[in-house]
């Protein structure tokens, strides 16, 4: 493990995908491209491959997540692997077991990559850090931290409709405090080369010094939309709120819920995106999301492929 | 072997290769390039031979069987089949044939695009030392290269093409 990033091998190559956080553009792009060879594999009649067979993947979720959880598995049995999920909220944790014991039993079990999905930020930093070395994590989300692969296939997405990152203006909509598909993709957006990345939400919903990020900040939907190529509207997380963030969701709607009349305000080529489950009527109305301009379906077909192209590329690095 | 070893020239190997899958007369053929080479080549006959398919190419790191070892390679390319394979004769064109493991992986991939009548396979140079009981029914050259060597066909800024020949353990 690299002592400065500790997703990179010696020799910078990726070995665990945490966050999209200091990851060279080099990776990022490497991603991307291979993510585009399995586009192919996932139209063909046979959508299966053989490069990961005899590898075992555990999905741990420590956090219920039915898309995401689907969507890796997807990923792995097209690749060809072994994939056993374990839906740890309702078993180990539970009963008492730590987390790292949780990992040193399935590692036992000679399992080759992790996916983890956690409530806590940092946990698949830590199940990295500890894991034995020959062992792949990847970050499936982790409290507010980062969910790298979400933003990876985001940034395929944007690629794939606007060929290129460095004329773009990028808009990220909505809870940006509790997002951590946010952060991961301000960091991916910024890396690759995007000039003007917008922040749009209340001042409850964006966490404080978020300027350092390199990002704008606007508070009005109205004025941040100008002359927007991209938007990436972001779910209101009601379960992640603890005090009074918002008045209530109709007012939410009223003020930063995206509308046909909002999105005319954006370019007239712009493509809206949601990382889903969307809230329709409280964050984006369904003439928009079920709209021309919308590329949440496409985001999910995509997210298959990038993951598999993540996949591939970890379980191909050496140690 | 002369460290100055003369190489033929492609573009006359070229010439010869086609001219004997022209003379075959395969019905109902569809070209499948591999990469890199191996879709240059095919580009040209298809273009030659006029071939009503349109071109297929593989680029077969999904199905090579040293994944374990090497990992994933930094530039895959998509693979494309742009013709239903089942029942067309396939023409696999490489460029240059060795050890057959290439060829075993790119037939894999082929039928997971379904069941295609024949394989046939066609390379500019077979330079032996085959490791799998494969065998081309169409070759430009036979070429005797030592197993510590690479033999690698290159395409200049104009289409012309060239032969390299280096050490293995020397990465160009």
């Amino acid at each position: 493990m690299n002592s400065k990033n500790p997703q990179l091998n010696e020799n910078g190559a990726l070995q665990h995908l945490l966050t999209t956080e200091g990851l060279p553009i080099s990776v990022l792009l490497h991603i991307l491209d291979t993510a585009e060879s399995f586009v192919g594999v996932t139209e063909r009649d046979v959508k299966k491959i053989p490069l990961l067979r005899g590898k075992s993947i555990f999905n741990l979720f420590f956090e219920p997540s039915t898309r995401t959880r689907t969507t890796f598995e997807i990923a792995a049995k097209r690749l060809s692997a072994d994939v056993i999920n374990l839906n740890i909220a309702a078993s180990s944790e539970s009963k008492g077991e730590t987390l790292l014991d949780t990992v040193n039993n399935l590692s036992a079990m000679n399992a080759d990559m992790f996916v983890v999905r956690h409530s806590q930020s940092g946990a698949a930093h830590l199940i990295a850090k500890h894991a034995r070395s020959d062992i792949r994590v990847i970050n499936a989300g982790d409290g507010s931290h980062a969910h790298p692969t979400q933003a990876l296939l985001d940034m395929f997405t944007i690629r794939r409709y606007k060929r290129d990152f460095h004329n773009l203006r990028v808009a990220i909509i909505g809870d940006i405090l509790h997002s951590r598909v946010a952060r991961s993709e301000i960091h991916a957006l910024t890396t690759l080369g995007v000039p003007e990345v917008r922040v749009i939400a209340p001042k409850t919903l964006l966490p404080k010094m978020v300027e350092r990020l390199g990002v704008h900040v606007y508070h009005s939907l109205e004025k941040g939309l100008k002359d927007i190529d991209v938007l990436m509207m972001l779910r209101l997380q009601n379960e992640r709120m603890t005090g009074a963030n918002l008045p209530s969701f109709e007012e939410y709607f009223k003020y930063y819920g995206l509308t046909p009349e909002k999105l005319s305000l954006a370019r007239k080529d712009a493509i809206v995106m949601h990382p889903g489950p969307m809230n329709r009527g409280v964050e984006i109305d369904s003439a928009v999301a079920d709209g021309k301009q919308s590329v949440i379906l496409p985001q999910v077909t995509f997210g298959i492929a990038v993951r598999m192209a993540v996949m591939s590329i970890l379980a191909g690095s050496q140690t | 072997m002369n460290k100055n070893m003369q190489l033929p020239d492609p573009e006359e190997l070229f010439e010869v290769l086609a001219k004997k899958i022209h003379v075959a007369k395969i019905p109902d053929i569809a070209l499948v390039g591999i990469h890199t080479g191996g879709v240059w080549l095919a580009q040209r006959l298809h273009q030659k031979l006029g071939i009503e398919h349109p071109l297929g190419m593989l680029d077969v790191s999904f199905y090579r069987d040293d994944f374990d070892k090497r990992g994933l390679r930094a530039h895959v390319k998509p693979s494309a089949i742009p013709f239903d394979v089942e029942k067309v004769n396939i023409l696999l064109v490489d460029d240059v044939l060795y050890t057959g493991r290439t060829i075993r992986a790119a037939i894999n991939e082929l039928f997971d695009y379904g069941r295609p009548g024949c394989i046939h396979l066609a390379a500019l140079i077979d330079r032996g030392g085959r490791q799998l009981p494969i065998a081309p029914q169409y070759v430009g050259t036979e070429l005797k290269i030592p197993d510590e060597k690479m033999l690698e066909l290159r395409q200049d800024a104009d289409g012309k093409l060239s032969l390299k020949l280096y050490d293995k353990n020397f990465d160009e």
